[in-house]
């Protein structure tokens, strides 16, 4: 039916409708970015050491120069090399937040599929009770619970995030269970845990995998949100959110390089990590290649 | 049965998934507060517990029944909180409602106007960049959705105000008056513009987007070829036939993006020291002042519950397809 795809017609030439691009063109660049940034982030604080509480008053507030590419902060120390070592708690943050949450939903939306029936419909009540309070305010709320700290950060990404992945892995199951290799393994005797671990779960895998790269992005953010708030890591950490929220004060004064480089930088990788994972969803359901996101 | 008295029993089924929601989400907060470490007593009283008696000590104690079980206390404080006494905040010396009550109002106009611009942005944009599919016009259009989506919104809010408020001059960079002057309707007009375009920007990606998606699945559709085919000029068929089917979806997406929304005004009004719930959100969390965190997460989960209702019963309103008995 592609032939009767209809477009208004274009009005010049400058505005010619180019045929769709396909989506490997993000894929290149993605994985360029993404490889410099995890490269930098693994790399860089094996050879410069960051003193967190090394200060240089004579070179503090600095534009940036060909010495220091982002400028320097109100303590004289580096902005792009605090960056590097920022990037590198958030990133940790949310890659550690993304799996634990994926662990957790992947447990409760199998446990909800496979069981089914009351079981089922409570579970997936809580989930959606759970969805309907905004995750930052939730977050807000467990962070004062723990008090800030780089545990309490984790465990409240992880506690407002895991209701994706359950709610794919129970989809997931639902329609999976009605598949004829199911009933060939029940039939074969294979008994629920065994149809659960051998059958149900490496199916699921690949969505679940993708689910937790998308969620890494969002677990970044919100460690991002919370720092910012001053709910998040201690104030003297490196984290993207502590450095803009610091930035803050120099804003005033015409420091505006100190909030740039690290918002700049979390945008690119944000952009790369949701590129690449748009390219894997296309390869692995390439009906839904049109989606909102990336 | 009639399909309006069908969408009353939805409503009605939705409200009474509702209560028990609320009855949850305050009861899990209530528990969550009492395993954290705080005592409100020690609290209230700071260093001075020291030298204070351990009679009036004991005496605040029975007074605030801190010692009683968990779901007594809980019972205590949902008895009162139907009469519309949440309690008192400790961290502002004033009770909630009090508290509620003086930031609600800046905060409701902040996000009104915030996600009414968005959705004329979205609209506007989304539609722009479908008509020209592939055209350098939709490329930067959708282009800056993605940036936009994956810049903090309190980063975007620093930029606007570096730029708008500080280098150039043209707006205030935050509250709602200058200086010592009275608050009035044009004052606060003019300090509301960057907060309200930061808000708006940050939301209208989404918007953007989705009716971008929608209006392209739309163009293959029958009833826009058929119109297409009786030679109909491209702005009829756009506006009148496929922006018309591409909105139904539209209606769901908006109780979706409440949640995001009012975590968007949270981190606006920290960026522009509007004087809504944000601040006083802070100051609880890092007071562990429950009373008012509570109350406050309780009132947005009601919000974002009333908000998915009223989306679902307009979309069934609007589109006589939609079953019923979700």
């Amino acid at each position: 039916m592609a032939d009767l795809t209809w477009r208004p017609a274009p009005r010049s030439r400058l505005t010619a409708a180019s045929p769709p691009r396909s989506p490997r063109w993000r894929l290149l660049p993605s994985a360029v970015v993404l490889g410099v940034v995890v490269l930098a982030v693994l790399v860089v604080p094996l050879f410069v050491e960051l003193n967190e509480q090394y200060v240089d008053l004579a070179i503090a507030n600095q534009p940036p120069s060909a010495a220091h590419l982002f400028g320097t902060d109100e303590l004289g120390r580096d902005v792009l090399l605090r960056c590097v070592y920022a990037l590198r708690v958030s990133l940790t943050v949310g890659v550690v937040a993304a799996v634990i949450s994926a662990v957790a939903g992947t447990a409760v939306g199998a446990l909800a599929g496979s069981i089914g029936g009351w079981f089922d419909r409570i579970l997936m009540r809580v989930v959606d009770a759970i969805a309907s309070v905004p995750h930052l305010l939730l977050g807000i709320v467990i962070v004062a619970v723990l008090r800030p700290s780089l545990s309490a950060v984790i465990i409240s990404i992880a506690l407002t995030h895991w209701l994706t992945a359950a709610r794919i892995v129970r989809s997931e199951v639902l329609s999976l269970r009605t598949r004829p290799f199911i009933d060939a393994a029940i039939v074969g005797g294979a008994s629920r845990t065994q149809v659960l671990t051998r059958h149900l779960l490496p199916n699921v895998a690949p969505q679940v995998l993708l689910a937790t790269t998308l969620m890494v992005p969002h677990a970044v953010w919100h460690e991002t949100a919370l720092s910012f708030l001053g709910l998040g890591l201690p104030p003297h950490a490196a984290s993207v959110g502590n450095m803009i929220n610091d930035a803050q004060r120099s804003l005033l004064v015409g420091g505006w390089w100190m909030s740039l480089a690290p918002g700049l930088l979390l945008i690119i990788t944000t952009l790369a990590v949701s590129g690449l994972s748009g390219v894997w969803r296309d390869r692995l359901n390439p009906k839904r290649r049109t989606e909102l996101t990336w | 049965m009639t399909r309006r008295r069908a969408i009353g029993t939805l409503a009605l089924r939705r409200l009474a998934f509702a209560v028990p929601v609320l009855l949850v989400v305050s009861f899990a907060l209530f528990v969550l507060a009492k395993a954290s470490p705080f005592d409100p007593v020690e609290r209230y009283f700071g260093v001075r517990i020291m030298g204070a008696s351990p009679e009036r000590v004991a005496q605040l104690r029975a007074n605030w029944g801190v010692d009683e079980p968990v779901v007594a206390q809980y019972w205590a404080w949902l008895r009162h909180a139907v009469t519309g006494d949440l309690g008192d905040s400790l961290s502002l010396q004033q009770p909630v409602s009090a508290v509620i009550g003086d930031r609600l109002g800046w905060t409701v106009l902040l996000v009104s106007v915030g996600f009414t611009l968005a959705l004329v942005l979205g609209l506007l944009l989304g539609t722009l960049a479908a008509w020209r599919q592939g055209s350098w016009l939709d490329r930067s259009i959708t282009g800056g959705c993605y940036a936009l989506e994956a810049a903090p919104v309190f980063w975007v809010g620093l930029a606007v105000l570096y730029v708008f408020a500080l280098q150039l001059r043209w707006l205030p960079g935050g509250g709602v008056t200058t200086g010592s002057e009275p608050v009035s309707a044009g004052g606060v007009a003019v300090h509301m513009v960057l907060p309200v375009a930061v808000l708006a920007i940050s939301q209208a990606p989404w918007f953007v987007l989705f009716v971008r998606q929608n209006l392209l699945e739309s163009f293959t559709q029958d009833h826009v070829i058929g119109a297409r085919a009786r030679g109909l000029p491209d702005h009829l068929v756009v506006s009148g036939h496929a922006l018309r089917t591409s909105l139904l979806p539209f209606l769901t997406l908006l109780g979706a993006r409440l949640p995001e929304l009012i975590t968007g005004a949270l981190l606006v009004e920290t960026v522009f020291s509007w004087p809504g719930i944000a601040r006083a959100t802070v100051e609880a969390a890092l007071n562990v002042d429950f009373a008012l965190l509570g109350a406050l997460t309780v009132m947005a989960t009601g919000v974002v519950l009333v908000g998915n209702l009223l989306a679902d019963v307009l979309y069934a309103l609007a589109d006589p397809r939609v079953a019923l008995d979700g």
